[in-house]
Order: structure tokens, then sequence, then C-alpha cells
């Protein structure tokens, strides 16, 4: 025996995921119990408001999109060994760079609006991305503290220019004007309606496709090409890196370049596909619950998706849950998110012994038979 | 003398801004020191504000309500250590994991027992709060010109967590340089395994410093509940542990340094709310935010290397494993 617990593969992916869930659900369960309610009415109620109507799943697919996002750029900065917090930093940066096509060019026609729209977002997201990057791998600045820095820094600066340069004229909140119809995500039900499905008006959009198409592209990237190898060697032992012959340096700029891409396209989800302008603090913590996700789906693109779907269905329940029941309000989702980092992030190890333990003593009793 | 006053209350107010950040400055320099990552200083510091403030509201007591701050605040460091320390877990994601759970948590709390959309009664009864205290003659001292003012504003009329705060920074300097605690907590963040091998306790020193930041996070968040301001509000915190954090960088881990640093950042948070809106010679109308975010600028211009240079303790981020 190890001294640290090996697992086999399938449960390493999914049963240690899967229990430290269960662990954060049953805690969460008993923190609902303690404000006076009841926990199986709550998973009830937040089950059907997340998956219970076509309006329901529209919405929770509409919160899985920007989890999506999120959610791989952590993970593609992990595989490179780095911890990206500042994805909600680049998700404001990159929002920016959409929010801005739109409103310049609202008089272009979609198809030339859209992929200008998706590359200023992630060239936003990149950008603020940038500078940590290179700090880190020209003048080893702690990659954590700078993208925390960056963050405030990327907030003070929107802030900035909603207060004084983008907010409408004669208008109080800090917004820019709308976007012109031009320059809009098209809406999952009218895309459904083109082909005879009807489907309830929700802010669910093409940015959803866009999402599982960057899940998609990471997959490949990561581990079907050799900058991808690059990266998780690089990750995974920086010194057989660079015997290989792999620049470190590069590879962090590299990777926290695509990561902040990755977080710089929230935008197309929630301003160009649903709030249809620029406004302040539209990120909304999307950028932290993304650490979550990549934690509890592995890193790995798949599990990142059905991690974001989870997500997505506790944002969207958790609303529901709020307006039946008076003595819990949303604030108890950002609860749950915070117990699932800590059971499938800080706390992964507690489990994994007893775990390792009970799987060998299944695989001992199966190789008797 | 108009622009005297308005010195001397720009400072104070620097003062008051200070006290919270240099609580949680040094609580992380005891942790980080250790080796211990602290960016949990903003959760310790806003589960204390919630726990202070509740329970003075409900007991009407405000030294109930440090002692529950500080409960809170000892109870999330040992969730840390226990997750960082005895399990070796990432220490970036405990801490993240602390921070999104408490700000959860606190407004979730306060619904259900008070019923206030996520806010603590108001905190008005008498000695519910820590109020300012007042230094004899300083009313009358008012009145005396120069000093008089500087007297009655700058040294008397704060909380007595605010000179807590500031008796807090030669007491460190001097259990970090001058104590064998001191000596050995700064070798096991340096070169844990010579502590070991000199038959002191890694993880057992690591706990110890854990739960001094625990402490002084306490104070922290019970001076923004109940010193600062009479209640707890969402997200009261606003970022203030992490800016903490980065003046603990600023001063280099340092005690005196950190003060510096965290009365810098302080001014220019007194300053920027003292310039809203007002058009300077030469220059014109400063944007808040500019002045705002200047502290996280200097940050990582210094963790650049630009402007000085910050090398943290050689073992931070590392949890220790004995070898067996």
């Amino acid at each position: 025996m190890s001294a640290t617990a090996k697992l086999p593969r399938w449960a390493e992916l999914g049963l240690l995921p899967l229990v430290n869930l269960l662990a954060a659900l049953v805690l969460s369960g008993v923190i609902v119990k303690i404000l006076g309610e009841s926990p199986w009415a709550a998973l009830k109620l937040m089950s059907a408001g997340a998956f219970g109507s076509q309006e329901a799943v529209g919405y929770t697919l509409y919160y899985t999109t920007n989890f999506i996002f999120t959610g791989l750029a952590v993970a593609v900065a992990y595989h490179a060994g780095l911890f990206n917090i500042g994805a909600e930093g680049q998700a404001y940066i990159g929002g920016l760079g959409t929010g801005l096509v739109c409103l310049w060019l609202g008089a272009w026609p979609f198809w030339a609006v859209f992929p200008l729209a998706v590359l200023a977002g992630a060239l936003g997201g990149a950008a603020w991305a940038f500078i940590p990057a290179w700090l880190q791998a020209r003048r080893g600045s702690h990659i954590v503290i700078t993208t925390i820095m960056f963050n405030f820094l990327a907030s003070a600066l929107m802030t900035y220019l909603l207060v004084n340069v983008l907010i409408r004229p004669g208008q109080q909140s800090p917004e820019s004007r709308e976007f012109s119809a031009h320059a809009v995500m098209p809406a999952a039900h009218e895309l459904l309606a083109k082909v005879g499905v009807t489907f309830t008006a929700t802010p669910l959009n093409l940015a959803f496709l866009l999402a599982l198409l960057a899940a998609a592209f990471v997959s490949v990237f990561i581990w079907r090409t050799r900058w991808g190898y690059a990266l998780r060697v690089a990750g995974q032992s920086p010194d057989a890196a660079v015997y290989a012959g792999i620049l470190p340096p590069r590879i962090i700029i590299g990777a926290m370049l695509l990561s902040g891409a990755l977080a710089g396209c929230l935008g197309l989800n929630e301003l160009m596909g649903s709030q249809h302008r620029i406004l302040i603090d539209f990120p909304g913590g999307a950028g932290f619950v993304g650490i979550a996700v990549a934690l509890m789906g592995r890193n790995r693109p798949l599990g990142v998706i059905l991690a974001a779907v989870l997500f997505g269905a506790l944002a969207q329940g958790g609303s529901q849950l709020s307006f039946d029941m008076p003595k819990v309000n949303r604030d108890m989702v950002v609860v749950i998110q915070g117990l699932v980092i800590l059971f499938c992030g800080a706390l992964e190890n507690v489990f994994r012994a007893p775990l390792a333990r009970v799987v060998a003593m299944f695989g001992n009793r199966g190789g008797e038979e | 003398m108009e622009t005297y006053t308005l010195i001397v209350l720009t400072l104070a107010a620097t003062l008051r801004v200070a006290t919270p950040l240099l609580l949680a400055a040094l609580a992380g320099m005891f942790s980080e020191r250790s080796g211990v990552i602290d960016l949990g200083l903003e959760g310790k510091m806003l589960g204390a504000a919630f726990a202070a403030a509740a329970v003075s509201a409900v007991t009407g007591s405000a030294w109930l309500g440090l002692a529950a701050g500080v409960a809170t605040a000892l109870t999330l460091a040992l969730l840390l250590g226990y997750a960082c320390i005895t399990h070796r877990g990432n220490q970036v994601v405990a801490a993240m994991a602390v921070n999104i759970m408490v700000a959860g948590l606190g407004p979730t709390l306060a619904l259900a027992w008070f019923g206030l959309g996520g806010q603590t009664p108001q905190l008005d009864g008498a000695g519910q709060r820590f109020r300012e205290l007042v230094w004899p003659w300083a009313q009358q001292a008012r009145d005396v010109a120069l000093p008089g003012l500087l007297y009655a504003e700058l040294l008397s009329g704060h909380s007595l967590i605010v000179y807590f705060a500031a008796g807090l920074v030669p007491a460190s300097a001097w259990v970090l340089y001058r104590t064998r605690f001191g000596l050995r907590l700064r070798a096991v963040g340096e070169n844990p395994l010579a502590v070991d091998t000199a038959g002191i306790s890694v993880n057992g020193l690591r706990y110890q410093a854990v739960l001094i930041s625990g402490l002084l996070c306490g104070v922290a968040g019970t001076y923004l509940s109940t010193a600062a301001s009479a209640g707890f509000v969402r997200d009261m915190t606003a970022g203030k542990g992490y800016l903490a954090l980065a003046a603990l960088i600023f001063g280099k881990w340092k005690p005196w340094p950190t003060l510096g640093a965290c009365l810098l950042f302080a001014f220019t948070d007194a300053l920027a709310t003292r310039l809203q809106g007002v058009a300077l010679p030469l220059v014109g109308v400063i944007p808040v935010q500019f002045i705002l975010a200047l502290p996280y600028a200097l940050t990582v211009l210094l963790l650049a290397g630009f402007v000085g240079k910050a090398v943290a303790p050689r073992a931070i981020g590392t949890p220790y494993a004995k070898e067996k």
C-alpha cells in the first residue's frame, strides 16, 4: 500500500466525486434542517424548479452555459499546473469586448457581428489573463495572488467605464444602451421553432452550443495535440518538461491565454444572449463557481459539462426554493457551492483512503470467485 | 485652518479604515509565515462579523459578540487547518471554499433567525457596540488650535479595537523576532524539514499559527459589524480580506512594513471618499475607482519586482509530509 491511496480510474473519476458531492449535499441538508425547513421538501422543490418544466430546463441550461465557460477556463489552467482564480475578472473584461462589438456594429447583419463578438470576448478575456500569466512566467509572481488583484482591477475599470463612459445618457443605473436586434444571440426557442419544435421562451440561447463546442475543443486540444501534451507535462512535472525541451514560460502564457479566452466567452451568453446590454457585475460570481465546476468535473471537459449542469440546476432550483420556502433565500445556493468546493477540492483526501479500502475489498472478492 | 481640519479628519478616517485591514494582515502574517497561504482572511472576517452582530443583537453585549466572532473565526480556522494541514488539501481551494460558504451562510442564517432579508438587526442599544472612547478633555482640547484637534480626532475618539490593533504591531514583531515560538514559526515556513529534524512538530506549529490567524480575524470581523457599523449586512467585508493580503505582501510579510502598507491602503480609501467629485487643480476630477484600485495595482507592481521585491516564505503553500 502506498502512502496516498490509489483508486482505480472509474472510482477516481466517478465514485470519489459522487461521494464528495453526497457529503456536501448531506451537510447542506443539515443546514436546511437547522433553518427550520425540511431537506427532502427542499430537494424536491429544487429538482422540480430546475428540471420540472420546459421553462425550468431552459433556465437551468442558460446558467449551465456560463458555468461551462468558466469551468473550462479553470480546468485548462489547472492542467498546466496553474490555479486561475481570475476567471471572474477575465469574464468581465471579455464581456466588455463582446458588448462593445455589439454596441458599435449594431447596424451590421448578425452573421458579421457574431464572429467578431466571439473573437472580442475571447480576446478580452485572454488579454486580462495575459498580464498575470506574463508576470508568473517571466517575473515569478504568484499567479493566484495576481489573478485575485486583477479581479479587483477589472471591477474598478468596469465600474469606471459603466458609470462615466458607457452609461446610457439620462439614466441612473450604470448600464449601457441596449444592443440592436442584429447584435443579439438567437434564443433557443426561436431556433427550435424554425425546425418545428415549440419550446417555452427562456434566456437559453445559441451560446449553449458554443459552450459545448468549446468543451469539445478543449478535449481535443488537451488530449490530442502536441500543445496539449506539452501543457500537461509542464503541469505535472515542470522539470521533466524542461528536459523534454518544453519551455514552461511559454506553456504558462499559452495556457492562461486559452483559459482567459474561455472565461471571456461568458459575455456571449450573459450579455449577447440574455441581458442585451452591458451592466455592472454581470459575471455575478460565475468565475468562482467555475472553480467548483472544474474540481467537481475532475478538470475533464465532459466532467465540467456535467458539473456545470449540476450548478446550473442549483442556481435555477435555488431561486425556486426562495420563492416557496420563506426561511430559505438564494444565498443557500452559495452555501452549497462552497460546500461542494470544500468536499470535492480541499477535503478530497478525507474519503479517498476509506474508499480505496472498500474498492480493494470488493476487488479481491471478485478475484477469488 | 480649513485645510488642516480636513487633513486631520482624513487621517482619523485612515486609522478607522486601517484597523480591520491591519488585524487581518497580521492574522495572515502568522499563518503565511508558518507556510500556510491565508486566502481565507475574507471568509473568517465575514463569519466573525455575522456571529458578533447576531450575538450582540440577541444578548445586548458587544463583548459576548466579540467572543462569538472570535469563536466563529477560530472554528473556520480549524476547518482550514483540518483540510490543509491534517489532510494536506489544497490551501487555495480550501480558503476559497470557506470564503464562498461563509458569504452564503451569513445572509442565510440572518434571514432564518431575524427575518430581515439577510441582515442582522440594527445595533443601537447601550453596550451592543464598541463605541468610540473619548479621552479626557478631548472636547475642550478641540478648541486649542493645532495640537488640540490632533489629540481630539487622531488620538482620542476611536473604539477599543483600534487601540488593540495598534498595540498588536509591536506585540507581533516581538513574538515573531524575539521569542522561541516566533523563531520556530519563521523556520517552519522556510524549511519545515529542519524544524522536524529538530524534533518539533511541523503540523503542531502550523495549527497554532492558523489559530492565531483565526483569533485576529475574529477581532477584525467583530470590529466591522459592531464598531465600524451597527450590524451585519451581506458581503460587508467587500474584499477587505484580499486587500489585507495585498497589504501583507506589500509589507513583505513583516509587522512594521505591513502596518505601513495598511495605513497607505487605508489612506487611499479615505482619500477616495474625500475626493469624490472634487476637481483638483491641474488634473481635474480623479475617478474614485482609480484611487480605490491603486492598492491592487501597487501590489501587482511589487509582486512583479518593479517596486522593490516581495519574497514569500519559501515553504508557503506546500503541505508537509513526514517521511515514513
